[in-house]
Order: structure tokens, then C-alpha cells, then sequence
């Protein structure tokens, strides 16, 4: 197997993918948007509570997919929890930069640290749309949207 | 024309046709290419590229608007690319071959055109779960627009089609039956000749999509009686951008055009317009022409190496893979019907098929992963993606190998 290969399904995503964290419904979520990629049918369902603040007090993903978009959604999850909205969609900048093989230095350090598991995307360019259709999802989820295409 | 005898599969040397194709000796990631992806797509033998060019290079012009020397030698080829692919499907006469831009614009063509003008609401046309999405949306549009109604016939959880369910689906509002003579997904060959028999007892036109089916065995519309057949070229082993809709005489005399434009007339005033004749009225606008060209070589190629000769070599491959692919643990075939084709289509427990697909791509190995554009299809199994293993005429024994090798990495990358 080769080195891109065992970066991108490196165990810290497997894991994600076979354990997604925040997986199912959110019974008190007033935020709600699906991503739907039409080319190759995967489907996630983005669930949010905003408190007054604008901060993200819960958040919740369902749906299906390949490894790549569960685990990536799954790690949201998990970096998304008691952020604002602006942090949110600053990370998803940075997300979004990263898996592109961009400039990422609009990540904080803690965040790209978090994050580098998801790196290995940007050698296969056929894939980055996987990982970042959860994230868009998520920002439509933000601006009241119902639903978010992978681009 | 002469057409070389079919050889038999004895003399089959695929070492010696593969050969033919310039992008088989390509690596990818450092690996030998294996491209088992050609239900999407077929590769172009050199034939077909060297056909191409020298049409481009020296008898290129317009065709069938100059007088001038080289649009008549472009038009006098063009004219008898058509009868190359008269000889093809089998069509009693050359007047039946029209040239689209493709396998969707041929369907579209005969939902626009002969069968939308027929439509009255609550019409009804006769479909299988397994077309591909471009024998769906085109009638799609007729429900849409037209208060058409969609009657679905179901396929076995082998994927067989059974010619009476399409028969039984046949009510007496039914409009037209329209159906794949070979799954892209299961690979299953529909029993076309029965289909379009038992259709025409009740009064029924037959549409079929030969887009997999005309590949992968011989083709003779007139023995089956199907009143259109539809085929791209790009999976004939010619270009994109060409394609080519058979059409029954009476019925093409009898369409209203599809698009206006140039050529397509006969005489055009100030307050009115009349129409020229099938072919011509249903191919407006310069038509793509090198395509036309390339797809004829491809044909004729297909013919020197034989269709029946293909055909069994490539069914050969697939059993073997299907075989091997059902030795490992938590593999399941989707699609295992009784008459089938060289596509086998596959889930791997526990891997999604984008990324076995991945997996196999650094391998060297390319399929196709996704819904294949059969999403109703997908529905009927209740999988979100298959991955798909297709076989041309150039791949090997060693290929198939290959293809069960690159699974086993994917499984140890999953496990």
C-alpha cells in the first residue's frame, strides 16, 4: 500500500468512521440542513442547537457514507461543540483550505493540529468533495438553509 | 462492404489487440493500468484515432452544403459511416440511422418527438427499475409536462427481468415500453426480442437502450422487431460526442423534428417552413462529423476482431471474476442474473464503494463506484453505491488477477 494511501485512511479516521461521535437525531436542534452529494449519493443530515449567544450548544450528524465523509463530519462534531458561529465557519475556512492542500494558516494552532488527520485528502482530489460535504451542510445548517450541495 | 468472418475465441489473441489501444501501456501511481471501467467508457483503439486524422488532415470540409471538392469527399464519407452502422444493428435501410450527439439525446429525441405529440394525461409508459437515468428523466419530462404516468417493472433480487411482468404492465393506456437491452449495473441481458413481441401483441412501440447491450454481442434490429435502438459511441470504442438512434422507417417518416436549424429543412419562407426527409430532419446544425467518422472505424474494428469472438472472451473475464470475488469473505454480487454480461457489480462489507474505488485506483485498478446513474435501481437493493467491474475486449486473465488482488488490500486497509 502506499504512503498517501495509509495517510488517508490512517486508524484516527477509521475509527471515526466505525464510531462516528454526536451520530443520530438531536431531539432539541433549531438548526437543521442536509448535504447531499449527487454524484455519488451520499447523504448527511447536519443537526444544531444555538443558544442565544449564537454558540453552538449541541450538534448531531446522521446519514451515509463513505469513510471519508463520516469520519470528517464525526470530527466536526467533536471540534464544533461550545463554538460560536463565526468560529465555526472560520474553521470551516480553514477546513476547507486544508483538504484543498491550500494555505491553511487561518487555522489556529490547536485546530490544524486537530484537523491534520484529514491532510492526506488533499493527494486525491477525487475525494475532497466526501470530506467536505458535512461542513457545508453545517454552514447551511448556520445561515437557515435546508439544504447544502457539496460544492 | 466486406466484413472480415468472425474469428473464433481459439484465435483470440488479446496480448495482440491490446496492442491496438496506445493508453493500456500506461502506468498510474506507479502501477500497470488495469481499466475496468469501461461500461462508462470504452479506450479507442489506434484505428479509430488514425481514422480521425486523416479525415482531419486531408477530406475535411462541412458536409452536404458545399460544392466544392473536399465537402463532397467529407459528405461521401460521412454518408458512408451510415452505412457501416445500417450494417451494424442489422436496418433494413439506411434512412433508419440517425446521428445524435449521443446514447441521452437519442432517447430524448423519441420522447420528444414521437412520443410526446401522442400523450394525452394519464398515458402511461412502461419502464424497468434497472434503466439508467437517461431512459428515465427524458419520460420524466412527458410526466412532468404531459400528465404521462411512469409503470415500473420490478427485476429479481437476481436481477432478471421477466418479459411477462412487462407484459402484465401493459394496460391499455400504455403509450410505449421502454427498456434496456443490457443493465449498466447488473449486467443482465433482457430478453428483447420476447419483450418487443409480447409489447406489439397489445399495440405497443418498443424503445431499447442498447447503449451496453450493442457492445457486448450482435445487435440485428430487424430480428428484434424493436421499433427504436439506442447506442453512444463511446463505448463502442469510438469518440464522444456521437451516438446513434435507430429508428423503424414508418415511424421516423412520421416524427415531427426534434431541433430547427440548418440542414434539417426543405424549403424555409418568411411565413413558413416544410421539412426534409429522415435522416436529415432530426439532425440539425453541423453535425459532429470527425465523431461520425471515428465511430464507423470503431465499428468496422469491432467487426475485423469479431462480436461473437468479444463478447465470449470478455463473458469469460467476468465469470472468472465473479468467481473470484465470491471466494472472499463478505463480498455480494449484485446482479446475478440468468443471461448476463461482462459487468459485475459488488459491495464489500463494511468498505463504502468510493473507497474500495480509491483503494483500487492506487493499485492501478479502475472501476467505477456510485450509483452508476441507476438510482431507482439502487433504491430496489437498498445500497447507496456499488462498485463496478466492466470488460472490453482488451483486458486479461491477469487483469482479473489484478482485480481481486487490489480488493484483498482494500479488505486489509478496512480490517
Amino acid at each position: 500500500m502506499d504512503a498517501d494511501l495509509r495517510e488517508l485512511y490512517q486508524e484516527i479516521i477509521l475509527d471515526h468512521s466505525r464510531h462516528p461521535r454526536h451520530f443520530g437525531a438531536l431531539a432539541d436542534a433549531n438548526h437543521v440542513a442536509e448535504g447531499y452529494n449527487p454524484l455519488c449519493g451520499d447523504k448527511v443530515k447536519i443537526y444544531l442547537k444555538l443558544d442565544d449567544a449564537d454558540r453552538i450548544a449541541d450538534i448531531a450528524f446522521e446519514g451515509k457514507g463513505c469513510a471519508i465523509s463520516v469520519a470528517s463530519a464525526s470530527l466536526m462534531s467533536e471540534m464544533l461543540k461550545g463554538r460560536s458561529t463565526e468560529e465555526a465557519e472560520q474553521l470551516l475556512s480553514g477546513f476547507l483550505h486544508l483538504v484543498k492542500g491550500e494555505d491553511a494558516s487561518d487555522l489556529e494552532e490547536d485546530d490544524k493540529e486537530h484537523l491534520a488527520v484529514m491532510a492526506g485528502v488533499s493527494a486525491f482530489p477525487m475525494r475532497v468533495k466526501c470530506a467536505t460535504l458535512a461542513w457545508h451542510a453545517m454552514k447551511a445548517a448556520i445561515d437557515g438553509e435546508e439544504s447544502a450541495k457539496s460544492e | 462492404m466486406t466484413r472480415p468472418l468472425p474469428k473464433t475465441s481459439r484465435e483470440y489473441d488479446v496480448e495482440t489487440l491490446r496492442r491496438d489501444f496506445p493508453i493500456l501501456t500506461k502506468t498510474v501511481h506507479g502501477r500497470k493500468l488495469v481499466y475496468l471501467d469501461n461500461a462508462a467508457s470504452a479506450q479507442k483503439p489506434k484505428q479509430v484515432l488514425d481514422a480521425m486524422t486523416t479525415f482531419m488532415t486531408e477530406e475535411y470540409a462541412n458536409v452536404h452544403r458545399g460544392v466544392h471538392f473536399l465537402s463532397a469527399v467529407a459528405t461521401e464519407r460521412y454518408e458512408a459511416a451510415r452505412a457501416r452502422m445500417q450494417a451494424f444493428v442489422g436496418a433494413a435501410h439506411e434512412d433508419e440511422i440517425i446521428y445524435t450527439h449521443g446514447g441521452t439525446e437519442a432517447i430524448n429525441l423519441v420522447a420528444s418527438s414521437f412520443l410526446a405529440p401522442r400523450i394525452e394525461p394519464g398515458d402511461e409508459i412502461v419502464l424497468s427499475v434497472m434503466e439508467h437515468h437517461s431512459n428515465i428523466v427524458p419520460w420524466h419530462f412527458l410526466r412532468e409536462r404531459l400528465g404521462a404516468v411512469l409503470k415500473w417493472v420490478n427485476v429479481s433480487e437476481e436481477g432478471d427481468l421477466d418479459p411477462q411482468d412487462v407484459a402484465r404492465a401493459i394496460g391499455p393506456k400504455t403509450k410505449m415500453v421502454a427498456i434496456t437491452h443490457m443493465s449498466n449495473v447488473l449486467g443482465t441481458r433482457t430478453a428483447l426480442k420476447e419483450i418487443v413481441r409480447l409489447a406489439h401483441e397489445k399495440g405497443v412501440p418498443v424503445l431499447a437502450d442498447g447503449c451496453q447491450g450493442a457492445v457486448h454481442g450482435r445487435v440485428d434490429v430487424k430480428d428484434l422487431d424493436v421499433d427504436f435502438y439506442v447506442m453512444t459511441g463511446h463505448k463502442l470504442y469510438g469518440p464522444t460526442g456521437i451516438g446513434i438512434l435507430y429508428g423503424k422507417r414508418a415511424h421516423l417518416k412520421a416524427m415531427r423534428p426534434y431541433q430547427g436549424g440548418g440542414e434539417m429543412i426543405r424549403v424555409v419562407t418568411r411565413d413558413n417552413v416544410t421539412y426534409a426527409d429522415p435522416p436529415m430532419r432530426f439532425e440539425a446544425g453541423t453535425p459532429p462529423i470527425v465523431e461520425t467518422v471515428g465511430l464507423a472505424a470503431a465499428l468496422g474494428y469491432m467487426e475485423s476482431v469479431g462480436r461473437e469472438a468479444m463478447a465470449a472472451h470478455e463473458n469469460a473475464l467476468a465469470r472468472k471474476a465473479e468467481a473470484g470475488l465470491r471466494a472472499l469473505n463478505g463480498v455480494k454480487l449484485i446482479g446475478e442474473a440468468k443471461d448476463k454480461g461482462p459487468i459485475v457489480s459488488f459491495e464489500t462489507i463494511g468498505i463504502h464503494a468510493h473507497d474500495l474505488a480509491t483503494i483500487l485506483d492506487r493499485e492501478g485498478v479502475a472501476v467505477r463506484a456510485g450509483h452508476h446513474c441507476a438510482q431507482v435501481l439502487m433504491d430496489r437493493f437498498d445500497v447507496p453505491a456499488t462498485a463496478r467491474a466492466s470488460f472490453a475486449l482488451y483486458n486479461t486473465e491477469e487483469e482479473v488477477d489484478a482485480l481481486i488482488a487490489a480488493v484483498q488490500v482494500a479488505r486489509k486497509v478496512f480490517s
